[in-house]
């Protein structure tokens, strides 16, 4: 499963839905085959199928050539691309860029690329059952269909060249854009063979290159869409300008589930360039000339809150709930390979908090709405649902509803849902303008649909030399598969995503016992993906207790983890890989630093992360390093790999580091980066990526780093000071050397240079 | 023992007496000297609008935020507990709407209840007790035109003995002493009318006054600092080392009237409520009569005094956007979460980018080697206030640590202030609890 | 009716003194590359450059800015500074979803101006102020030691199939 930023990586070419895979897909994967199920899969993405619409075509530019979705060539021989996910940071543009202009014949820096418009038809992922961008599954969806999209252009180019030519096809050649025929020497531009290519009846066959002959697909590519990223050039949601457009901003409800009881808008009417004030049952919106108009019309706003069944609610209630019924609430058994065996019995357990998705770019969506018409402006993974939503809201026909994804600032699994679109909407309907809602950064965290909290009972039974012979797990949490996509569920109520990887492990442990208890949050706080939801606790903990039971061996937790391998030879691969790259014992530390081991095959890659900490005496942690050994097959563009690893154990880096989304009185208490502390550029350590270099299926990326990334600290942190973290964010109290440490004067930490390197 | 029963009964009595000495009331009306916002010609209505403003009625007896104008229910957490503020509308069976113009004339400069009951001195009889009648019963008549609120009144949370509301008659005995203002013929107009303002009206002294073991206001050391619920009162006499003698008086005025002085500092905490909610209403000649009166309080240094440094090495030694001339090296925690979150508005050299409210160089808290205000801002922000509803600084204590704010707040006073702060993440801890 | 000087090119604009810049140029000039992130000077994304310093648009009331010279990210590229720290952008592919890299660029752009030369911890002074989401902060720093010294900085982190870690 994935959430986050996709890539090109994450590629599984056969869909296998035994066991194992299933559960290796887990959450979003399933959820969406699932949907995929619904028998729309026969018409979509298709090498073949055109833009058939002259209407569509003619907005589109009427392209001179356009031999499928996602092709376009024009006179000129400019080529433009047309992407069928959304981009978000994953750099799915440039993978896919990458495929179709690998069989295309043309150089990444000879193309555009474009938002996909809706259609399901010509761009759903029929695994996903639509056009819809999450669940590893775009490079898996595209891989074969895009490689082959850009082999029938190039067929269909080559043929027309050839035929003016009269010479036979085969002996004709294509680089960067041009068709040759080197044994006479002419050659031709793609534009100038551009008409007559288009009339030229589908080739049924093509050809695709061979692997080893790749010119762009396996080398680190630079980023298509980065040259107006760095202009500022680029159209996020939030950039969106319509004519005659009003801006909004929102006030929800701070408490969940509460509703608007009364608003008093006299003062905020009278602020100049406040435009209107208007109402859902549970929030408010101020509609201005622009943003700061509505801001300030929204402070000035008496608004009365029904705060409803959750006026009491702490996270506190939630927590005790939630351990009680890890320890004592029936399960679903997602693993039993019988009888717990004798043998010294360990036990631990885990807390893991609610997480905010704090996306750079604060949720928003611009909407029009007219008696037969809904027009939406958004960075959206999931186009289809939202304009599923607004038909639902308006009551127009899906036709009717129509929407031009954007470029995504940030999505870690935000942009899956649909909420702020169907308040946009709902607001939109009321006015006859074009409306953009913008949340402020505050509405943005306190309406997250976080991670959800979990709490994890774990337990091994260890045989005389220390080495599990059984292991127990009992995850007890909420269920963001249940309402994305109920029939998802395993038919025993089984959430895959809450077992994964921990149902499956890479070490040889003969038997287990893994159960999930289903532990449903109140009404209005609402669970959602995140960048990983599943494995980024299961690892945490499982990883923990792997060095607990390590320590409890009085072994090295890199020899520990070894012996434990040898039937996984992946896994034992990336260990080795990371364990020599950061030099693991090879020298002694400084006291107080110490180095944490993580291993794990989440999203269908392997990664172990090694993470050095220093912690001070008043427990304070600093990163050091951190090494990453990753084997996640066959590459599509090196760079970005490095890039989505990088990234992700940042994310995963300044969760565990920083990030609770605690409640009081029903609502979140953070609301901005001031108190939902987010890791900085001098926070962050250096971290290296070494590959694995494979021709194995790829594997996932975007969210292998952030599972990885907090069981290595707090591995790390346990080495550097003895003390085991059985809760995230890292509490930094209970790292204090000693109670003297915080009576004196904080000192400079022992230096931490990053060109320990 | 007949002699000793004698001698008991005659210390009694001689303590009877020395206690209603003590507690004796001033009977005089009292007169004000003339307040440039509340002339005498003026409507009453009209004056007792201006003189509940420069009383600062509304801080105390209004919730902020949320609360009804004076329906009371402020917290003031004090050593021994904590208190209510009472509800001070005009409504009859929750307010004061069936108190006699007697009844609240004694309340206010005498600290007794309608009801005989002594009020805690954290109501500021203390400095009221100067107000003339007159004014007070214009307060009065202002409170009862504004909307009656029924609101019930909160229990006081306080611990024996000082749930003992009696007690304060001894309290009073010692520190409190009733007694109207009385002009100083011998100092201008302008200066008496600062004094009131000052000394009575802005009960300045209740926050900037050092305190004596038992709660009791120093004279003799007045508005020379104190610590307060958290927050330090700054030294506020003529003192032009300690306290405000090198302001010049359009600093003075700028600082009361807007809660900023460039170069001086920017007022946060329950100075900028008091700047809020009163000292912002000062009309300017009354803000300049309060000046005037300010400059000639006796020079004091005041206990932990601090000795500003307007010309801190390390900041001048520093650009706006690039530290220069620290002793902290890269390293520094302080200097990181400085690097992070705090340099893009108030900047390297201190002077402030976006607004001059967020300028450092100069200013007491840096140079405050125990942090308290720094660490306080650090924890809970500060503004936006009336004046400048745009301007405001974020709370960071929410996610960050104690060492966090302390690391930081030593790296502010190194830095800004060219001393070595003496913050530990346990004193954090405290001032944590103290809010 | 105030006057902005907006890369180059005088803006009248009619809109409160307390406006913060950042809605000026985005709601009301239209030069929508700075972006919002979070409104209380914590996030860096609406870095733009006054007189060549960076400042935060989003807590910058227009009324305070006088006549002094705003710089955007649409126009940075313009200053030898943020003519190449814009390559080096590109060279090391430092962006992801690229929302914060408007505010990145401009951050570094105005550092190299002031240090052409700068160590880890000039560009800590620097960029901290900066978040990035995504996770750039590598590449971040890579490609301004890249813009400052021509010396190309690794893109790649070693790839490598050493013995053990084959399958
Ligand atoms: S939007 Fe200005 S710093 Fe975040
Ligand atoms: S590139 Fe996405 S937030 Fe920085």
């Amino acid at each position: 499963m994935k959430i986050g930023p996709d890539s090109p990586q994450d590629k599984h070419d056969d869909i296998d839905l035994g066991r194992r895979h299933a559960l290796q897909a887990g959450g979003l994967a399933i959820a969406f085959l699932w949907v995929g199920g619904t028998g729309v899969a026969s018409a979509m993405i298709n090498a073949r199928r055109q833009p058939g619409d002259a209407a569509a075509a003619l907005a589109d530019g009427n392209p001179t050539f356009a031999p499928n979705a996602f092709i376009r060539i024009d006179t000129s021989g400019a080529v433009r691309l047309v992407m069928p996910s959304a981009e978000m940071g994953q750099s799915i543009y440039t993978g896919c860029s990458m495929l179709l202009a690998e069989e295309l014949g043309v150089g990444l820096d000879q193309i555009t690329v474009e938002h996909s418009p809706p259609s399901d038809e010509l761009y759903g992922i029929p695994a996903l059952g639509g056009q819809i961008t999450g669940g590893s599954t775009s490079t898996r969806a595209t891989w074969t269909v895009l490689r082959e999209a850009g082999a029938v252009a190039r067929t269909l180019l080559v043929s027309a060249a050839a035929t003016k030519w009269h010479v036979d096809p085969a002996t004709c050649t294509v680089d960067r854009g041009v068709v040759h025929h080197t044994p006479s020497g002419r050659s031709l531009g793609f534009g100038e063979v551009a008409s007559e290519a288009a009339k030229l009846p589908m080739p049924d066959k093509v050809q695709l290159t061979d692997p080893k002959d790749f010119k762009l697909i396996g080398k680190p590519m630079r980023r298509v869409d980065a040259a107006d990223k760095i202009k500022g050039a680029t159209q996020f949601g939030i950039d969106v300008r319509i004519p005659g457009m009003k801006i909004a901003t929102v006030m929800a409800c701070p408490t969940l589930a509460g509703k608007l009881a009364a608003v008093d808008d006299k003062a905020a009417r009278a602020v100049p360039g406040v435009v209107d004030v208007l109402r859902l049952d549970n929030a408010v919106a101020v509609v201005g000339d622009h943003f700061w108009a509505a801001k300030q019309g929204l402070q000035a706003l008496k608004i009365t809150w029904d705060h409803g069944v959750n006026a009491n609610l702490t996270t506190q209630q939630l927590r005790d709930a939630l351990a009680d019924s890890a320890r004592h609430g029936k399960s679903i058994v997602a693993r039993d390979d019988g009888p717990q065996p004798q043998g010294t019995l360990v036990q631990s357990e885990y807390q893991s908090p609610m997480l905010a998705h704090a996306t750079m770019e604060p949720l928003n969506a611009t909407v029009f709405v007219t008696a037969d018409k809904c027009e939406i402006w958004t960075g959206t993974q999931v186009p289809a649902r939202a304009v599923g939503e607004a038909a639902r809201i308006t009551g127009l026909p899906q036709d009717k509803v129509v929407l031009h994804n954007q470029y995504l600032g940030g999505g870690f699994g935000r942009r899956l849902e649909t909420d702020w679109v169907e308040q946009a909407v709902a607001f939109a309907k009321q006015v006859s303008y074009p409306l953009k809602v913008i949340w402020t950064r505050e509405e943005d965290i306190r309406h997250d649909r976080v991670r959800p909290m979990y709490h994890d009972v774990i337990s091994a039974v260890l045989d005389a030399n220390g080495r599990p012979v059984w292991y127990g797990y009992r995850t007890s949490g909420g269920s963001v598969l249940a309402r994305f996509a109920p029939p998802a569920m395993g038919k025993d109520g089984m959430d895959s995503d809450a077992v994964e990887c921990v149902a499956e492990i890479p070490y040889d442990i003969p038997k287990g016992k893994v159960e999930w208890i289903r532990h449903d949050m109140p009404p209005g706080l609402v669970v959602g993906w995140w960048r990983g939801v599943g494995p980024t606790h299961n690892l945490f903990v499982f990883e923990s207790f792997m060095d607990e039971l390590a320590h409890h061996a009085g072994k090295d937790p890199l020899e520990y983890r070894r012996a434990l391998l040898q039937k996984s030879p992946r896994a034992l691969g990336v260990l080795n890989l990371a364990a020599e790259k950061i030099g693991w014992g090879s020298q002694p530390l400084p006291a107080r630093v110490g180095r944490g081991i993580a291993l794990g095959e989440p999203f269908g890659s392997h990664v172990c992360a090694i993470v050095e900490v220093e912690v001070t005496p008043q427990g304070e942690v600093r990163l050091r390093r951190a090494v990453v050994g990753l084997d996640c097959g066959i590459a599509v563009n090196a760079s970005s790999i490095e890039a989505q690893v990088q990234g992700g154990l940042l994310f995963g880096l300044s969760a565990a580091m920083f990030s609770d989304i605690t409640i009081k009185d029903g609502a979140f208490e953070q609301s901005n980066f001031n108190d939902y502390r987010n890791l900085r550029i001098n926070e962050a350590p250096v971290i290296e990526v070494h590959r694995v270099i494979n021709t194995e299926s790829p594997g996932g990326l975007g969210e292998v780093g952030t599972a990885i990334t907090a069981p290595a600290l707090a591995n790390a942190i346990f080495a550097a000071t003895g003390v085991r973290l059985y809760k995230l964010p890292v509490d930094r109290h209970l790292l204090v050397q000693s109670p003297d440490a915080l009576k004196s004067v904080v000192s400079a930490a022992v230096h931490a240079g990053r060109d320990v390197a | 023992m007949t002699r000793f029963l004698i001698i008991v009964v005659l210390v009694a009595l001689l303590g009877m007496g020395a206690y209603f000495y003590l507690n004796r009331t001033d009977t005089a009306e009292g007169t004000a000297p003339p307040i440039a916002g509340a002339p005498s010609s003026a409507d009453v209505l009209a004056r007792g609008e201006y003189l509940t403003k420069a009383a600062d009625c509304i801080a105390c007896h209004t919730v902020p935020g949320t609360g009804s104008a004076f329906a009371g229910g402020v917290a003031f957490k004090l050593p021994f507990g904590t208190i209510y503020s009472p509800n001070i509308t005009a409504d009859e069976a929750s307010g004061i709407g069936n108190w006699s113009d007697n009844d609240f004339v004694r309340a206010v400069r005498e600290g007794i209840r309608n009801d005989g009951q002594h009020l805690y001195p954290a109501f500021p009889y203390t400095s009221y007790t100067q107000l003339s009648r007159s004014d007070v019963l214009a307060i009065k008549a202002y409170l009862f035109s504004l909307p009656k609120i029924s609101q019930a009144n909160k229990a006081n949370d306080l611990s024996f003995p000082y749930n003992q509301r009696w007690a304060m008659g001894f309290w009073n005995a010692a520190f409190f002493k009733s007694q109207r203002f009385t002009p100083d013929p011998s100092q201008s107009q302008q200066w008496n009318s600062g004094k009131y303002l000052t000394i009575a009206l802005g009960h300045c002294a209740e926050c900037h006054t050092p305190r004596n073991f038992g709660f009791g206001l120093e004279h003799g050391n007045e508005l020379a600092g104190e610590e307060l619920q958290g927050w330090r009162a700054y030294n506020i006499t003529s003192d032009p080392q300690h306290g405000i003698g090198a302001w010049s008086d359009s600093d003075i005025a700028s600082y009361l009237t807007t809660g900023h002085a460039d170069g001086r500092g920017s007022a946060a905490g329950p100075m900028a409520e008091a700047v809020e909610n009163s000292l912002r209403f000062l009309n300017p000649a009354d803000a300049a009569a309060l000046a005037t009166y300010l400059r000639t309080v006796p020079a004091r240094e005041g206990k932990d005094p601090i000795t500003i440094d307007a010309t801190a090495a390390p900041t001048l030694a520093s650009n706006n956007a690039a530290p220069g001339g620290d002793n902290a090296n890269a390293d520094n925690p302080g200097l990181k979460l400085f690097e992070g979150a705090c340099a893009s508005c108030h900047q390297w050299n201190g002077k402030g980018q976006q607004t001059s409210y967020a300028s450092l160089l100069g200013t007491r808290g840096v140079n405050d080697v125990h942090g308290t205000n720094v660490t306080q801002i650090l924890l809970h922000g500060a503004g936006p206030h009336a004046l400048a509803p745009n301007i405001f600084m974020p709370e960071f204590g929410n996610a960050y640590s104690d060492t966090d704010i302390a690391s930081l707040t030593n790296y502010v006073i190194g830095h800004f202030g060219n001393k070595q702060g003496n913050v530990t993440p346990d004193e954090v801890a405290q001032r944590r609890k103290q809010l | 009716m105030l006057s902005l000087s907006v890369n180059g090119q005088a803006y009248p604009v009619d809109v409160p003194d307390d406006m913060p810049l950042l809605w000026v140029l985005r709601d009301v000039i239209g030069l929508t590359g700075t972006k919002f992130g979070c409104g209380i000077a914590q996030c860096g994304a609406c870095t733009v450059h006054l007189d060549g310093q960076a400042v935060r648009s989003c807590v910058l009331p227009v009324g305070s800015i006088g006549n002094r010279a705003i710089t955007t990210i649409e126009a940075v590229g313009n200053t030898p500074s943020g003519q190449k720290i814009q390559q080096a952008w590109l060279d090391v592919d430092v962006v992801q979803c690229g929302y914060c890299q408007s505010g990145q660029i401009m951050s570094a752009a105005a550092l190299l101006q002031r240090t052409p030369n700068p160590n880890d911890a000039d560009i800590d002074a620097a960029m901290s102020g900066n978040i990035c989401r995504c996770g750039t902060y590598v590449r971040i720093r890579a490609a301004i030691k890249q813009a400052a010294t021509g010396k190309q900085e690794i893109l790649q982190t070693l790839v490598s199939a050493p013995e053990g870690a084959k399958s």
